[in-house]
């Protein structure tokens, strides 16, 4: 069976500068990868070149076994492929209920997600459903940025540094949802800079380091020397 | 009570300029871009629904009704060949476009229209007025308010309770985080851009039926659409009515001292509210 | 390991090459009332009448981001002041067309209390509010010839510097005049483009580069965006007041319509800048030779020669927004007015 995502000598360029050298990687159906890496070793980019917001080559980019590189983002949402970007990125002037919307407002894909679903995996939404998404809590609003990308009902769901600036506690409420989504048909892509987090979450792990890929496997197979020299470089 | 009338007036004549506007205020609020050939393209509607009332025999509403889709087209074409091509982070471009639309119409009207005046005749409505009181209000002046409250109603109607709206309130917010969400920015315009020319065309009745028209007083509905968008504040399409109802009484304020001060004291209360409140009287919450 | 020395030059050889010929070309237009016929002159009048109406709003728009639709007001006020002294207080001429630009400059002051309120797009409508506001106020003025405006008195005329010498050397009244005011407008381009290359090349001139680029950064290395646009506004705002008395001096009359045209001192200038190149000295010298070939050989078609350029002008900021001198410098990478400074190896 081929993977549901696959990348094959992706490359992606910020005006001059090279960020992504090359990156194969796949995803398997109803897998749950991790990539970790320091600051700039080309995660975010990776996700946003995969997202369609970085240009690059049409066979980049495999969706089921179709190139999808050369597509914009908004077609490749239509594809299935859906992002929790880094930061959130809630719309500001609307509603918590709104913003869930916005993500089935464009197309519609069949599947197990609807707003009563989304309610029902962080009920809180609910009871702030009318407030301006921007009012609530981080944590509250991660759930918002992972409910709106889940109403499409995604065959892929990338989520972007979603424990960045979270406490403990609320991470772990988050990341408690995750069997659910991959429960409901996703394949997940989380980008972490949290390794033990990253470890706990992920079938396969996958490091970068100046955008190259440096290590891949199992948390199992991993050992900590072996991440720490992905991580940092081997002369570390 | 010659005060309470004047005042009256201006009221229904700032119903004109909140409908010149509200497009205006439209196309600022959902993508930023401050289309400097507005006032040229409500001209262009006028002698749009002038030609289809005058060759094709239609009556002068139902000609403005056939205008509107028209309008539609105009706008979503516009705005999907030509200006989605020059919004960038740069305002230069689309300022540049607009102007340069703006002269391109205004002499493309005056090619082919000529100089001379026209004006849509209604068979008699224009002249009408009926008494409440001691005041006397022309029926048409108050359709044309009404047409504005409508226009206002259906535009919050639009933006806050379709999915269409969520994506104009959306995009501006965060453009590029709504085509993650699977929508294509260019087309929200498109159809952005397309609704404010429909808002156009319905303006454009009311002007070509209020007065005489010719190709040149494009620039000068922009500069009263543009005053009431400011005014107003860019929070909400209520502040855009408000914002022209403003100045349409500060016109007929100035009008009754000395007709010539007219449009001057409009321009002048504009420029004393932007001193008192920069951001007009009712701005948005996120800016 | 020999030892290089270094020279910071901001010249090129093709910037010597051009200074060169760009005194020669000075010198001829100065000799041009000989040399070529009033005809000429009077073209030659309204093309550096639109140079420096070019350089100025390129230096708004180009440099330090304040793209104004309403630079006519400043033409306008210069025009009025220039025509009110001759009328009713006549000082020397040149004396007027200095009070024009201090006069603009002062006024501008006050608009820009209003429009520097205004952000972006919507401080280009705002300078067209204050234009209209003007040209309203100066129309209802009776005693300044209200709608109708004013002509220039015929004794006023002959107070111009170097009438008399004119005169005798056979030019006609009218001829005089025209010949004045060229050598005047040329006095005035010559200057206005070697002030704003000076003043590009100061580190202010190159802070404002900076500050177009990135205001936030150009500010965290001091450079004061705020002042120096209120200093460009200012700069910009006596030239275009000179220019508008220059103007309607040749004209010998001013009346609001033709002061306060949008399309003259306004559209031609924009379309100027944009198709010659923004953000550069040449570009506007290469948009006005563009526009007066244009007018030479379009401009008996009427509206559709103004259609043709509101096209051209499009086109051009959508398809080549650096102009056609952006094309042609970054083509050949020649450079007439340096602004960089380059490093340079000695020996």
């Amino acid at each position: 069976m081929s993977p549901v995502l696959q990348t094959h000598d992706l490359t992606a360029f910020y005006g001059d500068f090279q960020a992504l050298f090359g990156i194969d990687m796949h995803l398997d159906e109803g897998e749950t990868l991790a990539i970790i890496g320091a600051n700039g070793a080309g995660k975010s980019t990776l996700l946003r070149a995969i997202s369609g917001l970085l240009p690059h080559a049409a066979d980049a980019v495999l969706l089921e076994g179709r190139p999808v590189g050369n597509l914009p983002a908004f077609e490749l949402s239509h594809q299935g492929i859906s992002m929790v970007p880094e930061g959130r990125k809630l719309f500001a002037s609307l509603s918590v209920e709104e913003n869930l919307k916005t993500g089935a407002d464009a197309f519609t894909r069949p599947g197990f997600w609807s707003l009563e679903r989304v309610y029902e995996l962080f009920p809180i939404l609910k009871e702030r459903q009318h407030q301006p998404a921007t009012s609530l809590s981080g944590g509250q609003q991660q759930m918002v940025a992972i409910g709106r990308a889940l109403m499409s009902n995604p065959k892929v769901l990338l989520c972007d540094e979603i424990s960045l600036g979270l406490a403990p506690v609320v991470i772990r409420d988050i990341y408690a949802a995750l069997p659910q989504i991959r429960e409901a048909g996703a394949s997940v892509v989380v980008v972490e800079q949290d390794i033990g987090q990253a470890m706990k979450v992920a079938d396969r792990v996958i490091c970068m380091m100046e955008g190259r890929v440096t290590l891949e496997g199992t948390p199992a197979d991993l050992s900590r020397e072996a991440i720490h020299n992905a991580y940092f470089g081997d002369a570390a | 009570m010659i005060l309470i009338d004047t005042i009256l007036q201006g009221v229904m004549l700032g119903g004109l300029y909140a409908l010149f506007a509200l497009g205006l205020s439209l196309t600022f609020g959902v993508m930023r871009l401050v289309n400097l050939a507005h006032g040229d393209l409500i001209l262009l509607g006028s002698y749009i629904i002038l030609t289809l009332a005058g060759s094709l025999y239609l009556p002068p509403l139902i000609a403005a009704l056939v205008a509107l889709p028209i309008m539609f087209v105009l706008g979503w074409a516009l705005q999907r060949f030509l200006l989605n091509h020059a919004l960038h982070d740069d305002i230069l471009p689309p300022l540049i476009v607009t102007f340069g639309l703006s002269i391109l119409i205004q002499n493309g009207l005056l090619a082919i229209f000529t100089a001379d005046s026209r004006r849509l005749s209604l068979g008699g409505i224009e002249a009408q007025s009926f008494a409440v009181g001691p005041l006397n209000i022309g029926v048409l002046p108050l359709m044309t308010l009404l047409a504005a409250v409508l226009v206002v109603l259906l535009l919050n109607f639009v933006f806050f309770k379709t999915a269409l709206g969520r994506a104009f309130r959306a995009t501006s917010d965060d453009a590029t985080t709504l085509t993650l969400m699977g929508r294509d920015t260019r087309r929200v315009f498109a159809i952005a851009t397309g609704i404010a020319l429909v808002v156009a065309g319905v303006a454009a009745f009311f002007l070509a039926t209020r007065a005489s028209i010719n190709p040149s007083i494009g620039p000068a509905r922009l500069i009263f659409a543009f005053e009431a968008v400011i005014i107003g504040g860019l929070g909400s399409f209520w502040g855009t009515l408000i914002g022209g109802i403003i100045l349409g009484v500060a016109q007929t304020l100035g009008g009754s001292i000395d007709p010539e001060f007219q449009v001057l004291a409009g321009h002048l209360v504009f420029i004393a509210i932007l001193f008192l409140r920069p951001r007009g009287l009712f701005p948005r919450a996120f800016d | 390991m020999t030892e290089h020395k270094w020279s910071l030059t901001s010249s090129t050889r093709e910037s010597r090459i051009f200074a060169t010929l760009a005194i020669v070309a000075v010198l001829l237009l100065i000799a041009a009332p000989w040399l070529v016929s009033r005809g000429l002159i009077r073209d030659l009048f309204q093309i550096m009448t639109l140079l420096v109406l070019a350089q100025c709003w390129n230096l708004l728009a180009g440099y330090a981001g304040l793209i104004s639709v309403g630079q006519q007001a400043f033409v306008g006020i210069g025009a009025y002041v220039f025509f009110s002294f001759a009328v009713f207080m006549p000082i020397p001429p040149a004396l007027a067309i200095l009070a024009a630009g201090i006069v603009a400059a002062g006024i501008g002051v006050a608009a820009a209390s209003f429009t520097f309120r205004l952000q972006g797009a919507y401080f280009a409508v705002g300078t067209w509010v204050v234009a209209e506001v003007v040209q309203l106020t100066l129309a209802k003025q009776s005693v300044l010839g209200g709608g109708s405006g004013m002509s220039l008195p015929r004794e006023f005329r002959e107070t111009m510097p170097g009438f008399g010498i004119l005169r005798e050397m056979g030019f006609s009244k009218s001829a005089a005049i025209d010949v004045i005011a060229y050598w005047m407008v040329l006095l005035l381009c010559v200057v206005t483009i070697l002030v704003i290359y000076r003043f590009m090349r100061t580190p202010a001139g190159l802070g404002l580069g900076a500050v177009r680029d990135n205001v936030i950064a150009a500010r965290s290395v001091g450079v004061n965006a705020t002042r120096l646009k209120w200093l460009v506004y200012l700069g910009c705002n006596f030239i275009t007041g000179i220019a508008g008395a220059l103007i309607f001096m040749q004209k010998q009359r001013v009346s609001p319509d033709t002061a306060f045209s949008v399309i003259d001192w306004s559209a031609f200038v924009i379309f100027v800048v944009v198709i010659g190149g923004i953000g550069t000295i040449e570009g506007p010298i290469i948009g006005v030779l563009i526009f007066y070939l244009l007018q030479s050989f379009l401009a008996d078609l009427g509206p559709i020669y103004l259609i043709i350029l509101g096209a051209l002008g499009i086109v051009s900021i959508l398809v080549a927004p650096s102009g056609i001198w952006g094309l042609i410098s970054s083509r050949t990478g020649i450079v007439l007015f340096p602004i960089r400074h380059n490093l340079k190896k000695l020996g």
